[in-house]
């Protein structure tokens, strides 16, 4: 069929690229080593049946599309917990050598601390490599560790300001474009209401790294054994000494993120705005009925005034090493995440990486009745273009996550200034790393 | 008679060979426990142990040979040694609270003074019976400032009097939680001691003309000695072993509660956030030892006042 | 004034006992309460009152009938477990109990200390070599994987061994050994009947920790299938959380009356047996 053909057009074409590189840059390490799809269609062909271990609500219709267009591949989907459960149980079954999954979803920010060990599959074998124009330039780096590809972007999470229209024009407060604008407004609906905050914030790792990240800063490097830490650097006092005052001047609302409360706050309009990845919408939608109509959405305040943005969450689907039939894995996720897969997962309310989705002007012109009937991923997907470059997450962020609480948390909790608190992040995380085996040098 | 903890009183038996041979088929009995206790407890402590000497490094370096370099970190760990004295100090507070609860409660409801006995008994019993998981969103709902039953007392106080779950209270906090859920476990326990009380002993002290609460004091409490002493032993060790309710609460309250709240949490997110599986082996087993040492003292010591 | 053995009902007593009985019950008074609202009801009205409309009925459907009904394949699962399961401890604990009582043989101090000393290590972090161990045995994402743990009683184990010291003389059982009778006959048809009171207060603590056995399932299984409630509710409870959350707290909240229920039931059934036992049966010195 025409899907296969443009395949093998598509492999040619990746094999006469894997030559050109191959003799181009022998110096290059040989996770980069190139192949064709042909393995991959060739499994297809040939059927099986694959487990999936993911948490995404569109999978169910995924899955059952593509059993119906390839209906000798059973895919076996379980759903094994949402995030860290997941990760657990994916540690636990790695370690043990087996029952883990044949693809399973993996958040960006913690990819590295299964790709680095060599628990995935580098899909550069299968010549996935030649998709990397069909991806935002941030998804890609997302799934590329030391130059080997580990998945293929599913979702992305430019950042963005969601807002509580309502509130604004209550109290007569301008959408800010600057972060001392931000402060304005934080400090005029505090003062007209104390009821409402301008966000709720008690310290969250992953709204930690996305802030600094916008501000500039590039707290995690790593050179093989060698990581550096800087929680530090210009771009983390950037972000900190705004939001130091925010936090010390009590403007933040201290619900909890993603408890019931904050849904609660989200809908009665305790909480005005969001600062957070463009896949926000979907969750609006599905779980804040009470605030349709009343909010909007506009680029990410900066510090500048000029444009520039982060990610915030977003996953791939990759493959595990244990797999008995990695090829037939690497098929699914290809279907998934660059084949008839993103369809679905687009029309369940997710937000896509794909360059073509996110410009395709029916997905542009969109019309969003929650929003007041805004064109929301005009801003949405402008966002995504101005993502600050050269980020990386540690090779063992996850852990990093888990014991953020114990140290920023704490100056969160206390009202201290939360540099102190990356400082003692930081001090905690060379620590780890250096008993990890890394060389970890702070600074 | 009473029951103690440690050796049942010894009875004259049949001895020779004919004895022995009976007595050799206790085996029998004990062997099927024996087995899966071995496979389930013994197997995976010494599996423990044998990690505790290593140290593995996820990402480079391998496994490595470490003798007790382990323990001696864990020994001079501030991590460790302050979640230690935080349960200590749990101990030393709840479960006297929640054992002089149960047992005031077994009383209560033993001495047949109590309208409608049997539904206190069953209501009482009904918290132990409610998963960790659904405790917690109860007792989160309540706990809560913003939405909650704390919340509404504030408005109701007019100031922010109550903050369950901030730094100064958590403590409490769980140990509330821990008392509603125990109190139930251990006042069935003592209970059910108590109808075993020979009658004849209740019957002599009210020929000697005790009243009720004499009668409790002098008779019923020494009866049910060794059960006490029992629910105390296991109450200790649950207090050491402190893991579920402050681990879950810990989605309500990330900062106050540390990934090392407790010996236990500490153990599990070494284990499960940090993959360092052989120094949170470490740290159970001298956790483990720490309580087995303590357990066997109180142990000890109701035993001797028993005689 | 009351003697100590016809004791008159006292209204203070039950007065104060009543104000513990409130403590006791005011969270599960909100748990039944907020099984009564819709999801957005939840969201909207305060804890302890009651929404627009009366949803039970409603999430009680939507709790079976959610994902396929998997709460009810959880439900099956952990009766499973818990027949299994608790079943077995008691089994387990009866037997072993009955002979470090009546049986003196070496080891047998030993055997009660070691049991102690073992559960003395906290079990979450003997659940990683746990986990090694049963998935080299490939027992990993299997019932047995649940079963096995908790079949190890070790409460169970000592209260019976307190009761068959006191509730079964050495004279019967020597007596039906003089008429020929094997030591297993004499366990089954002797004295099980002696120990009963304590076999069912054993039963029931075995029910209420397999029925509510939350962390060992956690790590070893990894298929929803086999969950039992606790571990589904959990996961329910965790949708709420990030980019694809899809919250379904009054699912969560209705499911966990609905775990409740039945325990609550195995208790009235199983105390009517103890009840009948404890005074029937009593010690006799």
């Amino acid at each position: 069929m025409a899907l296969f053909r443009r395949h093998r057009a598509i492999a040619a074409l990746a094999l006469a690229a894997a030559l050109a590189t191959a003799c181009g840059s022998p110096a290059q390490d040989t996770a980069k080593a190139t192949g064709t799809q042909d393995s991959v269609d060739a499994a297809l062909k040939a059927g099986g049946s694959i487990t999936y271990w993911t948490w995404t609500p569109s999978a169910k219709a995924q899955v059952a599309a593509f059993e119906q267009e390839y209906p000798n591949v059973k895919v076996n989907l379980v759903n094994a917990g949402t995030g860290k459960d997941q990760y657990t149980k994916l540690q636990n079954a790695i370690k043990a050598g087996s029952g883990g999954p044949d693809v399973a979803q993996i958040e960006y920010q913690a990819l590295p601390q299964f790709a680095l060990p060599g628990s995935l599959v580098d899909l550069n074998q299968y010549g996935f490599g030649t998709f990397q124009k069909d991806y935002t330039a941030s998804t890609w780096t997302s799934v590329t560790v030391n130059n080997a590809l580990f998945g293929l972007p599913q979702d992305s999470g430019p950042m963005a300001l969601f807002y509580n229209k309502e509130d604004f024009d209550k109290y007569g407060i301008a959408v800010p474009k600057t972060w001392d604008e931000y402060l304005d407004a934080a400090k005029k609906l505090h003062a007209a209401d104390p009821t409402k905050f301008i966000t709720s914030d008690i310290g969250d790792p992953g709204f930690t790294t996305s802030m600094i990240w916008q501000a500039g800063g590039h707290p995690f490097s790593t050179d093989g054994r060698n990581v550096k830490i800087n929680l530090d650097d210009a771009g983390a006092q950037k972000w900190t000494k705004v939001w130091d005052q925010l936090v010390q001047g009590k403007l933040l609302s201290t619900v909890k993120g993603w408890s019931d409360d904050w849904y609660r706050a989200l809908g009665d309009g305790s909480i005005a705005t969001l600062v957070t990845g463009a896949w926000m919408p979907g969750v609006f939608k599905s779980s804040v009925t009470a605030g349709s109509g009343k909010w909007a959405v506009a680029p990410m305040p900066t510090y500048d005034g000029q444009p520039v943005s982060a990610e915030n969450g977003g996953s791939t689907q990759s493959v595990l090493k244990q797999s008995s039939n990695p090829a037939l894995a690497a098929a699914f996720v290809r279907w998934l995440n660059h084949g008839n897969g993103v369809k679905p997962f687009i029309a369940s309310g997710g937000f896509p990486s794909t360059t073509a989705d996110l410009n395709s002007p029916a997905f542009l012109d969109a019309t969003d009745p929650y929003f007041g009937g805004q064109q929301v991923n005009k801003v949405l997907t402008a966002a995504s273009g101005t993502v600050a470059k050269g980020w990386s997450y540690l090779p063992y962020q996850l852990y990093a996550n888990s014991v953020y609480g114990d140290t920023v948390g704490k100056s969160y909790l206390n009202g201290t200034d939360i540099g102190s608190g990356l400082k003692a992040w930081q001090a905690t995380l060379v620590d780890y790393g250096n008993q990890q085996g890394f060389t970890v040098s702070a600074g | 008679m009473t029951s103690t903890v440690d050796s049942p009183p010894i009875r004259a038996g049949a001895g020779g060979a004919h004895g022995r041979r009976q007595h050799r088929r206790g085996w029998i009995f004990v062997a099927p426990f024996a087995i899966v206790f071995a496979l389930t407890f013994l197997a995976p402590l010494v599996y423990a142990f044998g990690l505790s000497l290593f140290r593995d490094q996820a990402f480079f370096g391998g496994t490595v040979f470490v003798g007790l370099g382990n323990y001696a970190q864990a020994l001079g760990d501030a991590n460790f040694w302050a979640a230690f004295l935080r349960v200590l100090l749990f101990l030393a507070v709840q479960v006297p609270i929640m054992l002089v609860l149960a047992l005031v409660a077994a009383f209560a409801i033993d001495s047949a003074r109590l309208h409608a006995a049997g539904f206190f008994r069953m209501v009482i019993f009904l918290p132990y019976a409610v998963p960790g998981v659904v405790a917690v969103l109860m007792w989160g709902f309540i706990y809560g400032d913003h939405f909650g039953l704390a919340a509404d007392l504030n408005h109701l106080l007019g100031q922010d009097a109550v903050q369950p779950l901030s730094d100064n209270w958590i403590l409490t906090s769980i140990g509330n939680i821990v008392t509603w859920e125990f109190v139930g476990y251990n006042m069935l326990i003592f209970y059910s001691a108590l109808k075993v009380v020979p009658p004849d002993q209740i019957e002599a002290a009210a020929i000697d003309g005790a009243g009720s609460l004499r009668t409790i004091i002098s008779v019923k409490l020494p009866a049910i000695r060794g059960a006490i002493v029992v629910a105390t032993i296991f109450s200790i060790i649950g207090s050491f072993q402190l893991f579920n309710e402050p681990n879950i609460l810990r989605t309500l309250a990330p900062n106050v509660i540390t990934t090392y709240f407790t010996p236990n949490m500490y153990a599990y997110n070494l284990s499960f956030s940090g993959q360092q599986y052989n120094y949170s082996a470490t740290v159970a087993i001298v956790m483990g030892v720490i309580t087995a040492i303590i357990a066997y003292a109180v142990q000890l010591r109701g035993q001797r006042k028993g005689r | 004034m009351s003697s100590v053995l016809r004791p008159r009902r006292s209204r203070t007593l039950t007065a104060v006992m009543a104000l513990y009985l409130l403590y006791t019950l005011i969270p599960l008074a909100w748990l039944l309460i907020s099984a009564t609202k819709t999801q957005p009801d939840l969201l909207s009205t305060p804890g302890l009152s009651f929404g627009g409309v009366f949803a039970l009925f409603d999430n009680i459907g939507q709790t079976f009938t959610y994902n396929n009904g998997i709460f009810l394949r959880w439900l099956g699962n952990t009766l499973l477990y818990v027949v299994v399961g608790a079943g077995g401890a008691t089994v387990l604990a009866t037997a072993a109990g009955y002979g470090l009582a009546k049986y003196r043989f070496r080891g047998r101090q030993a055997v009660f200390a070691v049991v102690l000393g073992a559960i003395a290590v906290p079990g979450t972090a003997l659940a990683v070599p746990t986990f090694l161990l049963f998935s080299r045995l490939g027992l990993t994402d299997t019932p047995l994987a649940v079963i096995i743990p908790s079949l190890i009683s070790p409460f169970g184990l000592y209260l019976i061994w307190v009761y068959a010291t006191d509730a079964i003389p050495d004279e019967m059982m020597e007596a039906a050994r003089i008429d020929g009778a094997g030591e297993i006959r004499i366990f089954l048809a002797v004295t099980l009947r002696q120990l009963a009171p304590g076999i069912v207060t054993v039963a029931l603590f075995a029910v209420v920790a397999t029925w509510n056995n939350y962390f060992l399932p956690l790590i070893m299984l990894s298929d929803p299938n086999w969950y039992p409630l606790t571990v589904g509710l959990n996961q329910w409870n965790a949708q709420a959380i990030g980019a694809a959350a899809q919250p379904v707290y009054n699912l969560v909240i209705t499911g966990s009356v609905l775990t409740i229920v039945p325990l609550v039931i195995a208790f009235l059934f199983l105390q009517r047996f103890w009840q009948s036992g404890l005074t029937a049966g009593s010690v006799k010195q």
